[in-house]
């Protein structure tokens, strides 16, 4: 399972990439491979103001419809169409071409709230008991 | 399998009509009429009769096989409710016949029929008065939520939120949420029951509800629903019952006593009316003392004559939630099982109900992870987390079922469960049957560690074998077109 170090991650399993005021979201490899194959994607509106640990997005796979939650609060600058043709992208890379949306960060302070790839992986190691 | 459009022949004809003896029907207009010949298909009579009874023969019911859909209770449903839904008394009648001046009066016997389920519901649940309105479950839930928050309305309050479990049916966040509600999802603990702690931290004056299914979806009864509907009332809030599992303890303990002030039931599941193609569903809500003034109109009432009628005056009711007076059909059906059956026949079907499902638990923990290892009551969740790790997955034993003749248990749900496999063998099938089914999935359990690519492969018996079923949602081909 890969965890890049560049990358913050939450309990409900996003992940957020932080570049100056603005951060890439989307889901792990883990979240990924515990939904199994990705069938549909309703992504973050563009324009729309996004809160911390609430609902952004939904996901729907074989298994399961779930909601993602936003890493940070913030306005959605950007949505990745290329998931509307292709879901398996975020199977196939959920850390690059599988990314959701990109965010303008309201509040640097919240970024404290998120965990490291170690924290992380401490986390899900919690969750396989 | 051929659709019958592709067995079509040009000129092929299952009818031959008559010479026209009299003047054609005036035209409609040209923009009305039909531009180019509909696509209907060209077969004979034969062709259609053919067509249908093989496909009819590929059916898969709970009178053909074994249904062990857990949550779902797929009870057999005895035939004799068909015969007294079909009496032409009952199934002659006009639905508006009670509405009219004097109607009600040619209608006395189906109303009365209303009113005794009403009171036969409330003394099974212990509830104050039912409606039998709503057309299903989820049609249940949604009108005991709005008469939730028509209770906190009356009394002047705005209540924000309703906790709901994490291992609900999604049907109960769904409800709320369409009611105009927020949902705070409560987690569940070690033991497999409501975490007490989280639970008393998000409870709070604006609670409007707290919603539970008891047993809930693992199987498990929880010991401390009492304390969880007095710290519920203590604030405030009301209790709403999910009655999808109410198969495990009818005669045992009613929802009423135990604190609940809205009931819905599932009468296609617990009292053995068919489900979704057999027939459709009915969903009657029951309420405690406080809420009966806020039930849906019309309400079956009985004169002090001793006849019965529909009364619409209702003034603090939340309204019309269905036509005329929910599923007649299906009411009838489930009224003529609870009179069979009677107390004691009622009681026992839950005794059986559980007691199949612990049997399958026992003989088939050894072979999957259990995900709670406590007695069930009328359902056992598995985890198939054990062939996980030969690439086996739950969805794969499910396929394998399908070729041993079983339909395969609800899998995936309760999503905290992992690979979870959900039994509900219910109270109408025998050992013989019960051991077949543990046998085949004893015999899945053992193929994931010997050959794990035949469980990949299932089905492999079926007219259609496995299905792609990834590539089916994402490109959705819905629509036969031909190829001319």
């Amino acid at each position: 399972m890969s965890l890049p170090s560049n990358l913050f991650y939450t309990k409900d399993h996003e992940w957020a990439k932080i570049e100056g005021d603005q951060v890439t979201m989307g889901i792990t490899d883990y979240a990924q491979a515990a939904l199994g194959d990705i069938t549909f994607i309703d992504l973050p509106k563009i324009g729309a103001q996004v809160k911390q640990a609430q609902w952004c997005a939904t996901v729907e796979s074989v298994k399961a419809a779930s909601d993602v939650y936003a890493p940070l609060s913030g306005e959605v600058l950007k949505a990745n169409v290329a998931l509307a043709e292709h879901p398996e992208l975020v199977n196939k890379s959920a850390y690059e071409q599988g990314w959701f949306a990109v965010l303008k960060i309201s509040d640097q302070l919240e970024k404290n709230k998120l965990m490291n790839a170690q924290n992380y992986a401490e986390y899900l190691k919690t969750l396989t008991k | 399998m051929q659709l019958i459009f592709e067995k079509s022949r040009p000129g092929r004809l299952g009818f031959s009509l008559p010479q026209l003896d009299v003047l054609p029907a005036v035209c409609l207009p040209e923009k009305y009429c039909r531009q180019t010949a509909a696509q209907l298909p060209e077969v004979s009579e034969l062709d259609v009769v053919r067509h249908f009874s093989n496909l009819s023969r590929l059916n898969f019911s709970v009178d053909t096989n074994f249904y062990p859909l857990g949550s779902c209770t797929m009870k057999y449903n005895p035939k004799f409710t068909e015969k007294v839904a079909a009496l032409s008394g009952f199934s002659d009648l006009h639905p508006l016949l009670p509405q009219l001046w004097g109607g009600g009066m040619l209608a006395q016997g189906s109303l009365e029929v209303l009113y005794n389920m009403e009171r036969l519901l409330s003394e099974i649940t212990g509830m104050a008065a039912f409606t039998l309105q709503p057309l299903a479950g989820a049609h249940g839930e949604l009108t005991g939520v709005m008469l939730i928050a028509a209770y906190h309305k009356a009394n002047g309050e705005k209540r924000k939120h309703i906790i709901i479990p994490d291992s609900s049916h999604g049907t109960n966040p769904a409800s709320a949420a369409i009611a105009g509600y927020t949902v705070v999802v409560i987690p569940t603990d070690s033991e497999g029951a409501l975490d007490m702690a989280l639970y008393k931290k998000a409870l709070n004056s604006e609670t409007a509800a707290v919603m539970l299914t008891c047993p809930d979806t693992l199987g498990l009864f929880n010991p401390k629903i009492k304390e969880i509907a007095d710290l519920a009332h203590g604030v405030g809030a009301l209790m709403y019952y999910d009655g999808a599992n109410l198969n495990a303890i009818m005669g045992k303990c009613r929802p009423g006593d135990l604190g609940f002030d809205v009931v819905h039931l599932n009468l296609h599941k617990t009292f053995a009316t068919p489900h979704g193609g057999g027939g459709p569903g009915a969903g009657p809500v029951g309420v405690s003392e406080k809420l009966v003034d806020f039930l849906p109109i019309s309400r079956v009432i009985r004169r002090p004559d001793g006849t019965f009628a529909l009364d619409y005056h209702k003034r603090k009711s939340i309204g019309y939630i269905a036509p005329f007076y929910g599923n007649f059909g299906v009411i009838l059906k489930a009224y003529a099982y609870i009179l069979a059956l009677g107390k004691s026949g009622l009681m026992e079907a839950s005794e059986n109900a559980v007691l199949s499902a612990n049997y399958c638990l026992a003989r088939l923990k050894d072979h999957y992870v259990v995900g709670y290892d406590r007695i069930c009551m009328h359902e056992c969740v598995l985890s198939a987390a054990r062939q996980l790790e030969h690439g086996v997955h739950a969805l794969d034993i499910a396929k394998y079922l399908i070729d041993q003749g079983f339909h395969p248990p609800t899998i995936y749900f309760p999503m905290i469960v992992k690979e979870a496999l959900m039994i509900e063998p219910t109270e109408t099938e025998n050992k013989e049957t019960l051991d077949a089914f543990i046998e085949a999935m004893i015999c899945a359990a053992q193929l994931s560690e010997s050959d794990p690519d035949a469980l990949h492969r299932a089905p492999s018996q079926m007219p259609i074998k496995r299905l792609d079923e990834t590539k089916a949602a994402r490109q959705l081909d819905l629509r036969w077109i031909s190829k001319k």
